[in-house]
Order: structure tokens, then C-alpha cells, then sequence
């Protein structure tokens, strides 16, 4: 009993000693990097469409999502991704460039446990839950538009 | 009553030899001129981060039974442990050499534990030369504690850097070098931090405890020594124990410090400093060692902390127990 006392005390002085990291220039870092990778998506969609008019939009938005993966995968590899990551936070996690980042750089870091068990087993260790999530959550958004459509 | 922490060594083993083995990085740091070695990059020629580490262990190992000017055949035990599950790094470098081997584990306190043993197993004669050896490397730490190297996040305020070196000893009765006089084995302790990424807050406590028992023990206060060091408590972790230190009455003065608060320039941007079974290893064995030989330290109190989690009792909820190892070295 006076051990859990003690340490919820020490906690609460920890949790008031600890060095916070501070929201503003944080949050300015990753909206304004996170905005840039934006735009940059919305150029290469526009250069898309400017070099093959006939492309639906559908096909347009594909083709920019596959481009932008690949230049992630690629910042990945070369080991500049992580720079930006430090440097924006969420707003170089948030863009499906980060997503991208999350499935390359554990393939990097486990290839020498094989491809089997190295690399196939460990690329969704971090991006794993946000298919889980994204799956589950889609199930159930299509379950209510059914139920919806169904009066 | 009080038990007995705290063996006083009758034949007060010396260290006959000291090698340390560093990154890039870390030989960049405060510390830089004093490293024996410091490697070009992290990976050592080898392709992976695992056999790196282990190729720093045997190198640190060669170096200091050279340094101790002794032959690989007088050699009676060997003493290591490393940060990697099942101290892999340690196991397989002491398959290089075929000496008596005995692994241990201390996590980050793990240098202070193995020279306890082994000046324990000097002193008592049953052996002659003992080599002892700890490392860690920033790449395997991070990807079996944490994230991979090149994903894009970042470090909490709280966060410190994980040693990338190797730091080894030779402890003997014969030849020159500092002695090692009294050992304090400590308890874990365990006062509920629960934030992996604040190492240091869970480690103070038992830095605290082992210290007081230490002091009370050997009736010595810290003006008795000319160096108290803990090991990667960090900037935060290191505050917090001269607080905690504080309320019990005893003041912490110049003359304590912490490796990892101190192994980095504040440019490295390593947060709250270094951390890692390296991290002390590779200070004790270059900088402490180097000012107890030539005598501008007399008397040091080394006590470095190790917290003894895995990412599976954290991801299933536990607090992180920690235990602090102190030996007593003199000039």
C-alpha cells in the first residue's frame, strides 16, 4: 500500500519534470511539410493529366498515389526519409508517403533474417494496424450504407 | 536488519588492462581522445548489425588482453553481456576464444555487474586473470527495443541514444593498475514508470537505492569520493536522482556525473544523452580508467544503472524494474 503511494508520488513528479516538446514549432513543422508533399501530389496528378488528357480522374489519382509511394520507398532507401520524418513529424506521417515509409523500412531493416521470415513477415509490423483498421472500418461503413439503402 | 550488500575485497583485484571500442558517432562525442578505437561506420565490415556488434566484443576482448600484456591461454574466465536477446553478442564472441564463459545480465548495468563477479572470483583465488566485456550497438538495440532505423518518427524529449562500442577489462591480482576494492550488489526496484522512452525516471530509484545502501554500508559519504558516475541515466534521469538523493539528506555535488549525460556535445542532438550497456563500459574503460592511472582520480564510486524490461512486459502493460550495481574503484 505505501509502495503504490510512493509510486504514484514519483510519477507525478516525474510526469512534471519530464521536458515537454513544444506544440507550436512542432505543429507548424508538420503542416507545412505535410501541406508541401500535398501539393507536390496535386502536381504530379495535374502533370498526369496535362501529358495524357484522356486519363479519367479515377486513373489520374491511381497513378499519382503509385508515383508518390514510390518516391517514399525510394527517400526511404537512400536513408533521406527519416530526415524529413524528424524533422516534420506527422505531417511526413500523415500522407500516404508516410505510409509508404512504414512498409519499406522494416523490409530494410529485417532483410538479413531472410526473405521469408525477415522480409515478407516483418513489412506490416507498424503498417499492419492501419490495414486492420482500415479494412475493419470500411466493413462497417459498408454494413450501414447497406442497412441505409435498405427503407 | 541491514543485509549485507556490500563485499569489502581483502586482496583488492586491480585492472590490469582496459580497451574500448566505439562508433562514428560516439568517438565524435566528449569522450572522443579517449577511445582505443573508433570505428569508421557502424557496420564494421560485416553485413549485418548483429555481427558487428559481436566483432566490437571480440576486438574489444583481443585489445585488452594485449593491452594487460598477457597471453589468450592465461586467460581463466571470461565474463560478458550485451543488450541482445539471449546476449547473443557475448555468446558467440566467446566462442572465438574458448575461455571458461559466463554470461550475464544486467542490461545497461551490465559492466558494473561483471567486474563484480569477477573481481568477487579474484579475490577469492579461484581465479588469475578474468577478462570482462560489455557492449552495445545502436542499430540492433533500436530494432529489438523500438522502431526500424529509417522510418520516419520522431524521438521523444525523453529519449536517449543507445551506445554504439565495447568496452572490456582485465581483472588480476598480479601486474599494475587500479584496484577495485569493495562491491555493492542491488536489489531491483521498481517504483512504477511505465514510459519506455524515459529510461532515466525509472532508473533513479534504484541508482538511489543501491547508493544508500552503498553509503550506509561502508559508512562513506560522497565527499569520499573523487568521482561518483552513474551510467546512461541521462540529463532528466541524473536530476531526478540528485533530487531523490536530496531527500534523503545527502547532497550529490561536483563531483557526481553521469556517462550518458555526458558522452555527447549538445550538437549531436542525442536528447538526454547516451544510454546502452556501451555507454558506461566504453567510458569506465577509457576516460575513468585513464584518470585513475595517472592519479587525478583516487577514489571512484561507479554505479551504473540497467533497466531490466522487455518489449514484451511493456507491451503487456508492466512497469520497468531496474537494478544499479556499484563497485568501488582505487588508484
Amino acid at each position: 500500500m505505501e509502495d503504490k503511494k510512493r509510486n504514484e508520488a514519483y510519477n507525478k513528479y516525474v510526469a512534471a519534470k519530464i521536458p515537454k516538446t513544444k506544440p507550436w514549432p512542432a505543429l507548424f513543422n508538420s503542416f507545412w511539410v505535410g501541406g508541401l508533399i500535398c501539393m507536390f501530389g496535386q502536381g504530379i496528378n495535374d502533370i498526369f493529366l496535362l501529358i495524357f488528357p484522356n486519363l479519367s480522374q479515377q486513373t489520374g489519382w491511381a497513378l499519382t498515389l503509385i508515383t508518390l509511394i514510390f518516391i517514399a520507398s525510394f527517400l526511404t532507401g537512400i536513408g533521406v526519409y527519416d530526415q524529413i520524418g524528424k524533422f516534420a513529424g506527422g505531417g511526413s506521417i500523415v500522407p500516404i508517403t508516410g505510409f509508404s515509409n512504414s512498409i519499406t523500412s522494416p523490409s530494410i531493416e529485417f532483410k538479413s533474417e531472410g526473405i521469408i521470415y525477415g522480409i515478407c513477415v516483418k513489412m506490416f509490423t507498424i503498417a499492419g494496424p492501419v490495414i486492420v483498421f482500415g479494412v475493419a472500418s470500411s466493413m462497417i461503413v459498408g454494413l450501414i450504407y447497406w442497412i441505409v439503402g435498405l427503407f | 536488519m541491514q543485509r549485507e550488500q556490500t563485499f569489502k575485497l581483502k586482496k583488492k583485484p586491480k585492472i590490469i588492462g582496459s580497451y574500448s571500442i566505439v562508433g562514428p558517432k560516439e568517438g565524435n562525442g566528449n569522450f572522443g581522445d579517449y577511445f582505443d578505437y573508433v570505428m569508421k561506420n557502424d557496420c564494421f565490415g560485416e553485413d549485418t548489425f548483429e555481427k558487428a556488434e559481436r566483432k566490437m566484443l571480440e576486438t574489444a576482448i583481443t585489445g585488452v588482453i594485449q593491452k594487460a600484456k598477457l597471453q589468450p591461454r592465461d586467460v581463466d574466465m571470461m565474463i560478458a553481456g550485451d543488450l541482445l536477446n539471449q546476449i547473443i553478442s557475448s555468446s558467440y564472441a566467446a566462442r572465438a576464444f574458448q575461455f571458461p564463459f559466463l554470461g550475464v545480465y544486467g542490461a545497461c548495468s551490465t559492466m558494473a555487474e561483471s567486474i563484480a563477479v569477477g573481481a568477487v572470483l579474484v579475490d577469492g583465488g579461484y581465479c588469475d586473470n578474468i577478462v570482462c566485456c560489455t557492449g552495445s550497438h545502436f542499430s540492433t538495440a533500436e530494432r529489438q527495443y523500438r522502431f526500424p532505423l529509417e522510418l520516419g518518427n520522431q524521438r521523444p524529449p525523453t529519449s536517449q541514444w543507445t551506445i554504439t562500442g565495447a568496452g572490456a577489462c582485465v581483472l588480476s591480482l598480479a601486474g599494475e593498475g587500479p584496484r577495485v576494492s569493495m562491491v555493492t550488489f542491488g536489489k531491483v526496484v521498481d517504483w512504477g514508470v511505465k514510459d519506455v522512452n524515459d529510461m532515466g525516471a525509472a532508473m533513479a530509484p534504484a541508482a538511489r537505492d543501491t547508493l544508500l545502501s552503498h553509503f550506509h554500508n561502508t559508512k562513506t559519504t560522497p565527499e569520499d569520493y573523487d568521482l561518483i558516475v552513474t551510467g546512461d541515466l541521462g540529463k532528466l534521469g541524473s536530476e531526478i536522482l540528485i533530487d531523490l538523493m536530496e531527500d534523503e539528506g545527502i547532497t550529490l555535488g561536483v563531483n557526481y556525473g553521469d556517462c550518458g549525460q555526458m558522452y555527447f556535445r549538445h550538437d549531436q542532438k542525442t536528447l538526454c544523452g547516451g544510454s546502452g550497456a556501451g555507454c558506461c563500459a566504453t567510458v569506465f574503460n577509457s576516460y575513468i580508467m585513464a584518470k585513475l592511472r595517472d592519479g587525478q582520480y583516487k577514489k571512484v564510486l561507479f554505479l551504473p544503472t540497467g533497466a531490466l524490461l522487455s518489449t514484451t512486459s511493456t507491451q503487456q502493460g508492466d512497469s520497468i524494474p531496474c537494478v544499479c550495481h556499484a563497485i568501488v574503484v582505487e588508484s
